[in-house]
């Protein structure tokens, strides 16, 4: 058994030392918010924090955390899809399929939880993520806004 | 919108039953396979309203993020005179669609006809619901239809002040008589279509609550992964079970048709793990020692090929060549490209040998629902497809439902338990159905004056109807082939008017399965002829713009989406320091599109694509803050085609896995794009699609202002861009 704090909770999970932390938290845990992608830290659509860290979920082995951990998933970002980036990508329309949008959105809460205010070339050297239906552009338009509004 | 039907027939009907108080205008809850067989198609499918007012717009194409859903909704709301807060939007299943006539029409949901091939029976769905709702107050109140109005869901009699809303009157409105006539808005008219409204479903794609095909779970269900035969052709041989049986989480070990093998397990992680183990033998068959290199070989002897398939004709091109003041040649190509949705392919099938269930994420449900019973063995009564929503579609789940067909193999391998079958993005790379490869050798004829007197575009190359659909050519011919070089027509016409001209196509098709891919041979033959348009302009020493406004003087509508981004791009103005411009124009699938690309490249090579502007002029346009959407969104797809796409061959296998090795283009290399949304509307054109042709073209043209270098074949990885 393998023991894990997930938005809050403490889960005991039966897997494998090397089962990678995706698939854990998409089928012991039940939280399919957070996707695969392509299971090489590639795309970025099962990213989460780990300890406030954005983390590609696909290539950590669940062996590599600790119980103490905390582990956040998109699920847990916000009670009510009431942070910052929730309602600025509501304003502005992001997703199209949205099958990434969980990961960016996580990706970037990490980036603007370091980084308050970035600029346009702080959030394209951190926004890796990959989209294929191309939001690129109203990503970045959505993080300036969410970025704004912190501000007040 | 609400969920997509995820439920099995049996909590469908409970949920139905439960809402059974309001009225489920021409939606009979079915109730046994026969009993649907005779329901008779009604009018008003499209709509139901229930007693809490929500308006639930039922549709019959499906949504994977070009905006559709929201757009028909729309539509039906706009001829309905409904309250937009209030409505919501649900899949009707392709059983229920069989069952009554198909009275949800086409689902097929590809070459970007959501709307423009259904935006009539929709409408009238809307129109004819509204008479019937209004119908139903004025009959409770007593007085004539026509002293009713109505706006936002609520019916108004004018002189008495009585008022009454949809959802009172939805019970009695659905036992009436649809009407035989409905007339429909003029769209100049339009409240709620033509406006820029937010998508409907965007708010699950937010908090991790939109449920994909790949998060669908059912009870009891067990996960599979799978592995088919990386060799196109080949074959299974063997596989050893016992190597893998104790493994933690496996339950059993199944060959899949005559070329793949999976393993069912409590977990996806687990199947795939024990299948990682499994010792397998493939026989590689007929194609093993096929490569990027022979199939080139293929190609290139095409270009020169005696027979060819006619296009597009006009005058003697042959005597034009010869007699050319001056001949420009060159030769393009463009390569094999993968679908990468960025969820994989993935069904979940329940099998019993009463019913077969499956829960996918299609773009053409029915063509899924095919599939399910050819592969259950049932009748089509006791088969159904329940869609999920889609990570992305982009042909790929047009083109073919290999996916269903062994979930539903594997499903039939234990009997009453669901299984999911997810394929690893290795597997999904592996087993595409590929943007299909082509070539072309391009000869102009330019008079002393610099004028195009004659061109010559043969394209060699594969068939995508040959592979998908052979019954669709014609005489062998496939039609498609020449997607916006046609003569005729509304689908996509050659705007150049060329008094010499011959299109034709030597058909060669490699054994790749070819698929239909955002854009279709729309890409390759956008790219071939606009950079070679801008080659020829060069050589006749005129600027492209000029050289291409004469050519499309029969044609006002290309000419203004060209006319449209020179201006907004800046064309002939002095470009930023370092910044150079190219030009691209093409129809395709209705609509008229084009761009102005903004490039500069460094001393190292280095391109950076600053700026793009596109236009489309699409008839009539819906949504246009969502057209706008499309329109970034393909310039992603497009670029990401030129800079990084090419899948090759080795050994008769696939060589790229995963997106380390078929690369994507991220958020550093995505250009600003601004979006023109000029509908001349007296004609209905897609917005999916459309704007991906001219990207490759726009810059590879900016690409050569930049640096002297012609680049006439993707990706741009392989290509020196320092200036010459």
């Amino acid at each position: 058994m393998v023991s894990l704090t997930i938005n809050g909770t403490v889960h005991q999970v039966d897997a494998e030392p090397d089962t990678p932390l995706l698939w854990v938290i998409r089928e012991q845990v039940g939280l399919t918010g957070t996707k695969y992608g392509c299971g090489v830290a590639q795309c970025g659509a099962c990213t989460v924090h780990v300890d406030g860290v954005a983390t590609r979920s696909c290539s950590l082995p669940v062996s590599a955390v600790t119980p103490e951990q905390k582990i956040v998933t998109i699920e847990g970002l916000s009670p009510d899809t009431s942070h910052p980036l929730q309602k600025a990508w509501l304003e502005l329309d992001v997703p199209q399929c949205g099958y990434c949008q969980t990961g960016q959105i996580m990706a970037a809460a990490a980036l603007l939880q370091a980084n308050p205010s970035p600029s346009d070339e702080d959030i394209v050297a951190e926004m890796t993520n990959i989209c294929r239906c191309g939001t690129y552009n109203r990503i970045k338009a959505a993080i300036k806004l969410a970025a704004s509004e912190n501000r007040g | 919108m609400t969920a997509a039907l995820d439920v099995s027939r049996r909590s469908f009907l409970v949920g139905s039953a439960a809402a059974a108080g309001g009225l489920a205008l021409g939606f009979n809850v079915p109730l046994t396979g026969e009993a649907l067989a005779q329901t008779t198609p009604e009018i008003n499918a499209w709509v139901m309203v229930r007693p809490d007012e929500t308006v639930v717009v039922r549709i019959g194409r499906v949504e994977m993020g070009q905006g559709t859903l929201t757009g028909l909704a729309q539509l039906v709301a706009e001829e309905l005179e409904c309250d937009w807060s209030k409505v919501t939007t649900e899949y009707p299943t392709p059983g229920q669609n069989v069952a009554r006539s198909r009275v949800w029409g086409n689902f097929q949901t590809a070459g970007s006809r959501g709307v423009r091939d259904s935006h009539d029976y929709m409408r009238k769905g809307g129109a004819a619901a509204r008479q019937m709702l209004i119908q139903a107050a004025a009959n409770g109140w007593g007085v004539p239809a026509g002293e009713c109005t109505v706006a936002k869901g609520v019916i108004t009699h004018s002189s008495s002040g009585r008022t009454i809303t949809y959802g009172k009157v939805a019970e009695a409105a659905s036992k009436l008589e649809a009407p035989k006539d409905v007339q429909l808005k003029d769209p100049k008219d339009w409240t709620i279509a033509g406006k820029p409204l937010k998508r409907l479903d965007t708010a699950e794609k937010l908090n991790g609550s939109q449920i994909y095909s790949i998060d669908v779970k059912r009870p009891g269900m067990l996960n599979a992964a799978i592995k088919a035969c990386p060799v196109f052709g080949g074959k299974l041989k063997s596989f050893d079970a016992a190597q893998v049986q104790g493994m933690p989480g496996v339950k059993k070990v199944v060959a899949v048709g005559d070329n793949a093998v999976a393993v069912v397990a409590d977990t996806w992680w687990r199947a795939k793990t024990a299948l990682d183990a499994l010792p397998i033998e493939w026989d590689g068959g007929p194609n093993a020692a096929l490569s990027s290199e022979s199939i080139d070989q293929m190609l290139k002897e095409g270009l020169k090929a005696e027979q060819a398939f006619v296009g597009n004709q006009a005058g003697d091109v042959k005597a034009a060549i010869a007699g050319a003041a001056k001949k420009v040649e060159a030769e393009y190509g463009f390569p094999y490209q993968h679908h990468a949705t960025m969820e994989p392919m993935n069904a979940t099938a329940l099998w019993t040998n009463e019913r077969c269930e499956v829960w996918t994420a299609t773009q053409n449900a029915e063509a899924a629902l095919a599939t399910a019973v050819t592969a259950s063995g049932l009748p089509i009564e006791k088969c159904d497809v329940y869609r999920q929503n889609l990570g992305g579609g982009f042909g790929r789940r047009a083109t073919s439902h290999d996916y269903v067909r062994q979930a539903v193999l594997i499903a039939k391998e234990m009997p009453g338990t669901p299984v999911k079958l997810i394929w690893s993005r290795e597997e999904d790379m592996l087993h595409g159905h590929y943007h299909p490869i082509t070539q072309a050798k391009m000869v102009g004829a330019l008079d002393a004056d610099g004028n195009l007197t004659g061109l010559h575009m043969r394209i060699s190359g594969q068939s995508i109807l040959a592979g998908v659909n052979p019954q669709g050519l014609q005489n062998g011919r496939d039609p498609a082939t020449f997607q916006g070089l046609n003569p005729t027509g509304t689908e996509g016409v050659l705007g150049y008017t060329i008094p010499n001209l011959l299109v034709d196509h030597a058909m060669r098709n490699p054994p790749i399965p070819p698929g239909f891919w955002r854009g279709v041979n729309n890409n390759q033959n956008a790219l071939y002829l606009e950079c070679f348009m801008d080659e020829l302009a060069h050589a006749a020493s005129k600027d492209p713009l000029e050289f291409r406004r004469k050519l499309l003087v029969n044609h006002p509508k290309h000419l203004a989406v060209l006319n449209a981004v020179a201006e907004k791009g800046g064309w002939g103005t002095p470009a930023p320091q370092g910044v150079y411009r190219g030009l691209a124009q093409h129809m395709g699938y209705g609509s008229y599109v084009a761009a102005c690309a903004e490039v500069s490249v460094g001393d190292n090579g280095v391109l950076k694509i600053h700026r793009i502007v596109a236009a489309t002029d699409c008839g009539h346009a819906v949504n246009p803050q969502q057209i706008a959407a499309q329109i970034e969104g393909s310039f992603a797809y497009g670029l990401t085609a030129l800079l990084y796409g090419e899948i090759t061959l080795k050994d008769g296998k696939v060589e790229q896995e995963n997106f380390d090795s078929y690369q994507m283009m991220r958020m550093d290399e995505m250009p600003e794009v601004e979006s023109i949304v000029m509908p001349s509307g007296d004609f209905w054109g897609g917005v999916g699609e459309p704007t991906i042709f001219v990207a490759a073209p726009a810059v590879l043209n900016a690409i050569f202002a930049a640096t002297g270098k012609r680049i006439r074949s993707g990706p741009l990885t392989k290509a020196d861009l320092r200036r010459a």
